[in-house]
């Protein structure tokens, strides 16, 4: 491990030298005694609990109110850093929405032979539910989350679209509270560009995604599968914020041609479901037939365009492993642009040249299911044993096409606090874009840190941590 | 509001005046066990205890002997027992944690603090744990939410749904203890006033932290009238049953003007307040105490059928 850590980009240095955008943060945790770190690092952990940000963790057991670690050392971007990653993000926001629009129209990418067809209509996240249906402003994924990677200075990778429902976002936003109400010094240094207008951005980007129908002032509400779900408390904390109703789907129901909630003063119209629900759940008359959190009849409204769905159903397809391979596609054929931010290169099982490479270099790839996510289900080559891989070869095999390989990217490491001071540790970033009438992007997002050391598995699933991200301002 | 929230924050305010009771009644047996034994000593004291809270027969089936221990284990910890301390306080939190949004930060950091610290009583060994710290903790901590929701919540339609809760649930528990203290002590109202039930009524009066309240409003010896008086019909006592619904009033006449709308809750909480403010001790003896209890826990649970009728389950009207 030590070998690679030698080539690892670490972010706050320069060679042997602190980055000027680091100086400040090196100044302050050298001042910082021991007892001092010790002290604010449970401060912090009190202030998550009191706020009652927790995640829970599938399937594991034990607490169900666990606390994400938080690591109070901050990842900065410069100004110039953050205007690449800014032009990438959006550009990458939009053409997946261009794609989306395509697909479930006219298909244009397909007929020029650019992406194949059955990559899209094949694919377990396309909605033929919504083929043929145009959503306001034609927009389907609203809330667009791209994960980011870093190996170099200068260098970015995309490591993969969030087109659903893409959480963590309740985090950027805690993260920098607590970190002002720590460290108040920090934000007199630094020039930190706030986060907080993300809620406003968000209420204001589904509210201009109302249907037509709607002639007075759209009724928002956060749709959640309810208080048993790992990211409640970000439901209701973004509702809370946005000043929206916090709904389950036993709240709203269908009659006539829109959807209605229930509310003490009886039933009141809803215009836009900002829904933190997968597909699926969404209508048991439409979808499963077994799913009690939706709304029956969710479904017939939504396309008569009585009411918008954020994301819109079948936004999915745009963020399956298969399909990034195509996003710098996208790019150029939608948009006429030249990629900003480039992808990790990727084989596919399902080719043939590609899949016989996989097997080949097993030890040293990082292999994905196409379609899992939260770093469940995932090899990550260089770090695992013998059998643990032929396990995984095992799987290539009988199932090629459900996988996807990339190269071990040797990811940037930031300092982070351990037992013995800072020590650095890798990251990778999260920022959420806003797709409605404009496309519009907070500067910053979610750092997520893999704890511990060599660790390249930075999802909170599976121990990661947090850290508050600062772009500087200019 | 969503009806579901309302349904939240008005559960979550019941919830948390049940937990109360239940650290009134322990701490009152806690008293009483300190007391010399005369007739039926503790061991009586702590079954009279169990039946106010309606949970005789359930501690019976769970635990041998109803010592003092295993009963602060019952009416404290146990998880098991829906009225005690711990499954109130863990179910007035998780409606508050549900209905986040519609709480002050203070309010939800008073209930989240107390949970926190409940569960830190509950990994601390029980050898340290003085009863009366536990009680004591109980009534500070919702002492704390109740004033949190008093001086911070926004006086909105949530804010009523929580005192509608307060009210109703208080008006239940009073007679509820009213009746078993009856039931137990009184087989015949001619016993008040003898040597036996003296230290008795007083715990009652105790468990309402009113015995004080008491001697200042009525002079003289204690009589069966007086304390009827005093626990159904005393404008001034708060946990009577005549303050208990005009609380619960208020709050739904509140909600009505905010809606613009008079619905079956306000005529059945003024059809009950009516019948109250004009009662006199003599009705009810004559009534029979008894009977009269039922009767009112009877409307009182009618009450809370039409307020979750009326605007908690959101039907399309």
């Amino acid at each position: 491990m030590n070998g690679r850590n030698n080539l690892v980009f670490n972010e706050m240095l320069n060679g042997a030298e602190v980055r000027a955008a680091y100086q400040s943060l090196e100044r302050w945790h050298k001042s910082m005694p021991d007892d001092l770190r010790t002290l604010k690092q449970s401060e912090a952990e009190n202030l998550f609990k009191r706020v009652g940000i927790t995640f829970a963790v599938y399937g594991e057991g034990g607490d169900p109110e666990r606390l994400i670690p938080f690591d109070m050392f901050p990842r900065v971007f410069t100004s110039s850093e953050w205007r690449k990653l800014d032009r990438g993000i959006r550009q990458r926001a939009a053409a997946l929405n261009a794609f989306l629009a395509d697909v479930y129209d006219r298909r244009e990418i397909i007929k020029a032979g650019r992406i194949p067809e059955h990559l899209v209509t094949r694919n377990e996240a396309f909605e033929k539910a919504a083929i043929g249906f145009r959503p306001p402003r034609n927009v389907y994924s609203h809330i667009v989350g791209i994960d980011i990677v870093r190996t170099g200075a200068d260098q970015f990778f995309v490591l993969e679209d969030n087109c659903r429902t893409p959480s963590g976002v309740s985090y950027m936003l805690q993260n920098r509270e607590i970190m002002m109400r720590m460290f108040p010094q920090l934000f007199v240094e630094n020039r930190i560009a706030p986060v907080d207008g993300y809620a406003r951005l968000l209420k204001k980007t589904l509210a201009s995604v109302a249907p037509e129908k709607c002639d007075s002032e759209p009724t928002v509400v956060i749709l959640t599968p309810g208080q048993f779900n790992s990211a409640y408390y970000e439901h209701s904390f973004l509702a809370d914020l946005m000043g929206v109703e916090l709904v389950e789907g036993q709240d709203l129901f269908v009659e006539g041609d829109f959807v209605w909630m229930r509310t003490t003063e009886g039933p009141k119209k809803v215009d836009v479901i900002y829904r933190r629900l997968d597909d699926h759940f969404i209508d048991p008359l439409c979808f499963r037939p077994d799913s009690m959190l939706g709304v029956p009849g969710l479904m017939s409204v939504y396309r008569s365009g009585g009411v918008n769905i954020c994301s819109c159903p079948g936004a999915g397809v745009a963020d399956d492993k298969a399909i990034y391979t195509y996003v710098p596609e996208m790019i150029r054929f939608y948009l006429g642009e030249a990629p900003i931010l480039e992808n990790v290169p990727t084989w596919q099982c399902a080719k043939k040249d590609d899949y016989k490479y996989v097997l080949e270099h097993l030890a040293e790839l990082v292999v994905k299911e196409v379609h899992g996510s939260g770093g469940y289900g995932m090899l990550v080559g260089p770090a695992s044993d013998k059998s643990t891989i032929e396990l995984f070869r095992q799987k290539i095999i009988e199932n090629p096409g459900n996988y996807i390989a990339q190269p071990t990217l040797s990811l940037s490491a930031c300092p982070t606090f351990v037992d013995a001071g800072i020590a650095p540790r890798h990251v990778d970033l999260r920022p959420y874009c806003l797709v409605g009438e404009t496309i519009e992007l907070v500067p910053g997002g979610l750092t997520r840190v893999a704890m511990t050391e060599g660790s390249l598995v930075v999802n909170s699933s599976q121990g990661g941590g947090v850290k508050d991200t600062w772009v500087l301002a200019e | 509001m969503l009806s579901r929230t309302a349904n939240h924050l008005y559960w979550m305010a019941r919830y948390i005046e049940r937990a109360e009771t239940t650290a009134r009644l322990l701490e009152v047996g806690g008293r009483n066990a300190l007391m010399p034994d005369i007739g039926g000593g503790f061991r009586n004291d702590w079954e009279a205890i169990l039946q106010a809270n309606g949970t005789l027969e359930m501690f019976n089936d769970k635990y041998s002997d109803a010592v003092q221990r295993n009963i602060e284990t019952f009416l404290f910890f146990d998880a098991d027992n829906p009225s005690s301390v711990l499954s109130c306080m863990n179910m007035a939190r998780e409606n508050a944690r549900v209905v986040r949004t519609a709480l002050t930060s203070s309010v939800w950091d008073a209930i989240n603090g107390a949970f926190q610290e409940l569960k830190q009583f509950q990994r601390t060994e029980r050898s340290k744990l003085e009863l009366s710290d536990l009680t004591e903790w109980t009534l500070r901590s919702t002492a704390l939410i109740r004033g949190c929701i008093e001086t911070t919540q926004l006086r909105s339609d949530g804010y009523h749904f929580m005192g509608t809760g307060f009210g109703i649930e208080r008006g239940d528990n009073t007679s509820r203890l009213l009746d078993v203290k009856y039931y137990v002590l009184l087989p015949n109202v001619s016993y008040i006033g003898s040597g036996l039930d003296q230290s008795q009524w007083v715990t009652l009066l105790r468990s309402m932290s009113a015995h004080r309240a008491f001697n200042w409003t009525y002079p003289g010896e204690l009589s069966a009238a007086k304390i009827a008086d005093f626990l159904i019909l005393n404008r001034m006592f708060p946990r009577s049953l005549l303050s208990a619904i005009s609380q619960t009033s208020g709050h739904l006449d509140h909600i009505g003007r905010v809606y613009g709308s008079v619905t079956p809750a306000q005529t059945k909480v003024h059809e009950i307040l009516s019948e109250l403010a004009e009662a006199q001790v003599k009705d009810i003896f004559d009534e029979g105490l008894h009977e009269f209890l039922m009767r009112f826990m009877r409307q009182n649970g009618e009450l809370a059928h039409t307020v979750q009728e009326t605007y908690l389950q959101g039907m399309p009207t």
